[in-house]
């Protein structure tokens, strides 16, 4: 007799179970109905007005010339060599600039905020550090490094490190004094405190820190290639501003956009590996 | 010196500053001596300062007069025979049940399989089979806190501080992790002092209980508890003698929180 009323109740609860489902996919159906719709509408309407007249075609361009441009870049290439090339050269400025300043700013990050005494003493001028707009540096590399390479990556290092630096800083000031102590008691040495703790503990304010300087490395690069280059997507706007292109503008900018997703796409990866001890990662 | 004593805590002084500056004096001439292998418990008000005391034992925190001996020498920085149990929870969150308890072997240098196959056996021995591999986000309260006494007693400390270790258990547990913390002191014979707020459970697993005033404190009275061993710590608190001294001791703490 009871056996029946549990396998009732059994049967009941996959029936509950099913519908909530249900209900979870049509939710998001509708979601990604609307987000379509949404993307549609917006594009459609500045297609007719820039046709109309309405939104001068001149320097907003229309969509259909943007991806017309984009087309015409991916088939017969740009006036600097093939797309890809320019993403390619893009990506590699970016890439580099983005480990270099990340690994820089983790290092000095942990070291700084391990001895209170260099913290309370270098904790001003990293404030003034930040507030000053690091973009202008861009010149003075183009001058001092000139127009290869190393002066984009300098221009992404320096952007990127001081954001990492300053979480790497923050996680390490707010580890937890209580596990510091017990793993003192167990044992653990000073650099073993560093590497088994301090730093795990200051991962997830490091890991939000990349994701936000991966952004700002590219802005970095492509400004430097803005500035001066032979290559490059930042090059790639800056011709096109040359001549009046509006539409070449915009279609660098989608490419770099896509750049930019994948990338924070990969970053996420990592993170959610990384910590998947942390309780609820949406 | 009396060398007789494992740990001696003489005339010690422990003060705080507050933000402001202003001084507050949590330990003021404070002694008290420890046995090889005795269980002693403390009983104080809050805040009387008895985690301070537990923290000057494990050399986490100086003194700020006096001398705390351990064996009767004067030591610096962190005995490798003390074994702490926070009042806090205090196991790393980035690190599962089995990671959690062979840590401290790992830092002292044993071999990860070695320390891989003690920490299994504890596990087993605080019942957390099953749970190798959760991260303490996925534990409940009390099991948390059985991580942290494995941890602590893989270590086979030969000074074992212990702050209100079972506070957070529903009571049949506690009893529980009390007979086995019993069984596990009976065969070791390290050193406790451990912390609490249960005059019973004060009264049940120790030799000698330390009932400290307000603050600043200092040991108003010694108990010593002359139930026989091995006991049963859910038959023990039904003896004439286990409810005089609880009593006893009951009376000497309202008096301090009271005034
Ligand atoms: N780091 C600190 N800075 C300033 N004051 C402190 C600090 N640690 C402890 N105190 C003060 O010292 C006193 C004693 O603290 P302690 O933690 O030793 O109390 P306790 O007896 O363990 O209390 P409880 O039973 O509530 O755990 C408290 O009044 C507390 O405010
Ligand atoms: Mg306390």
């Amino acid at each position: 007799m009871n056996d029946k009323i549990i396998m009732n109740r059994k049967s009941e609860i996959t029936k509950l179970e099913q519908a909530s489902i249900k209900k979870v996919k049509e939710h998001w159906r509708i979601v990604i109905f609307y987000r379509f719709m949404f993307l549609t509408a917006t594009l459609s309407s500045w297609e007719i007005l820039g046709r109309i007249g309405v939104i001068d075609q001149f320097f907003f361009s229309i969509p259909s010339k943007i991806i017309y441009q984009i087309c015409i870049w991916i088939i017969k290439g740009t006036s600097q060599g093939p797309l890809w090339l320019q993403v390619l050269v893009t990506l590699e400025e970016t890439v580099l600039g983005f480990l270099i300043g990340a690994v820089m700013g983790i290092v000095s990050g942990i070291a700084l905020g391990r001895n209170k005494m260099l913290a309370d003493i270098f904790s001003i001028y990293i404030k003034i550090a930040n507030a000053i707009p690091r973009i202008v540096l861009g010149s003075i590399f183009i001058i001092a490094l000139g127009l290869g390479m190393a002066s984009k990556v300098a221009l992404a290092v320096v952007m990127v490190f001081f954001v990492v630096f300053g979480n790497a800083f923050q996680g390490v000031r707010e580890a937890d004094v209580n596990l510091i102590a017990n793993a003192k008691v167990l044992g653990a040495n000073d650099s073993q405190i560093t590497f088994k703790v301090v730093l795990p503990s200051a991962l997830s304010w490091i890991l939000a820190s990349l994701h936000i300087s991966f952004g700002f490395a590219l802005v970095g690069a492509v400004v430097g290639e803005f500035l001066g280059s032979k290559q490059g997507i930042g090059l790639l706007i800056a011709t096109a501003q040359g001549a009046f292109n509006a539409a070449g503008v915009f279609a660098a900018m989608i490419v770099l956009a896509v750049v930019a997703l994948l990338a924070d796409y990969l970053i996420t990866r990592l993170e959610n590996r990384l910590l998947k001890w942390r309780p609820n990662i949406q | 010196m009396n060398s007789n004593f494992l740990i001696e805590l003489d005339n010690v002084d422990r003060r705080f500053a507050s933000p402001e500056g202003k001084i507050i004096q949590v330990l003021d001439s404070f002694s008290m001596t420890v046995k090889p292998g005795e269980f002693c418990a403390v009983v104080g008000p809050t805040g009387c300062g008895k985690s301070t005391t537990l923290s000057l034992i494990s050399g986490l925190a100086k003194a700020n007069a006096g001398k705390v001996l351990i064996e009767g020498k004067e030591f610096n920085g962190i005995d490798p025979r003390v074994g702490y149990v926070f009042q806090t929870d205090a196991v790393f969150p980035w690190k599962n049940v089995l990671d959690n308890i062979s840590v401290g072997p790992l830092f002292r240098g044993i071999n990860k399989k070695e320390a891989t196959e003690k920490a299994f056996d504890w596990i087993k021995r605080v019942g957390l089979q099953g749970f190798e591999y959760h991260y303490p986000h996925q534990l409940s309260g009390g099991m948390r806190k059985r991580v942290a006494l494995a941890q602590t007693f893989i270590n086979s400390p030969d000074i074992l501080l212990m702050d209100e270790p079972f506070s957070a258990l529903d009571v049949q547990t506690k009893i529980l992790m009390q007979q086995e913390l019993l069984q596990l002191w009976s065969k070791h014979k390290a050193a406790v002092v451990f912390v609490t707020h249960d005059i019973e459970e004060a009264v049940i697993l120790a030799d000698k209980v330390f009932v400290l005033s307000k603050r600043p404190a200092r040991v108003k009275k010694i108990y010593n508890i002359d139930i026989q061993r091995p006991r049963i710590v859910s038959e023990a608190r039904y003896t004439q003698k286990f409810i005089e001294i609880s009593k006893s001791i009951w009376n000497d703490l309202s008096e301090e929180v009271n005034i």
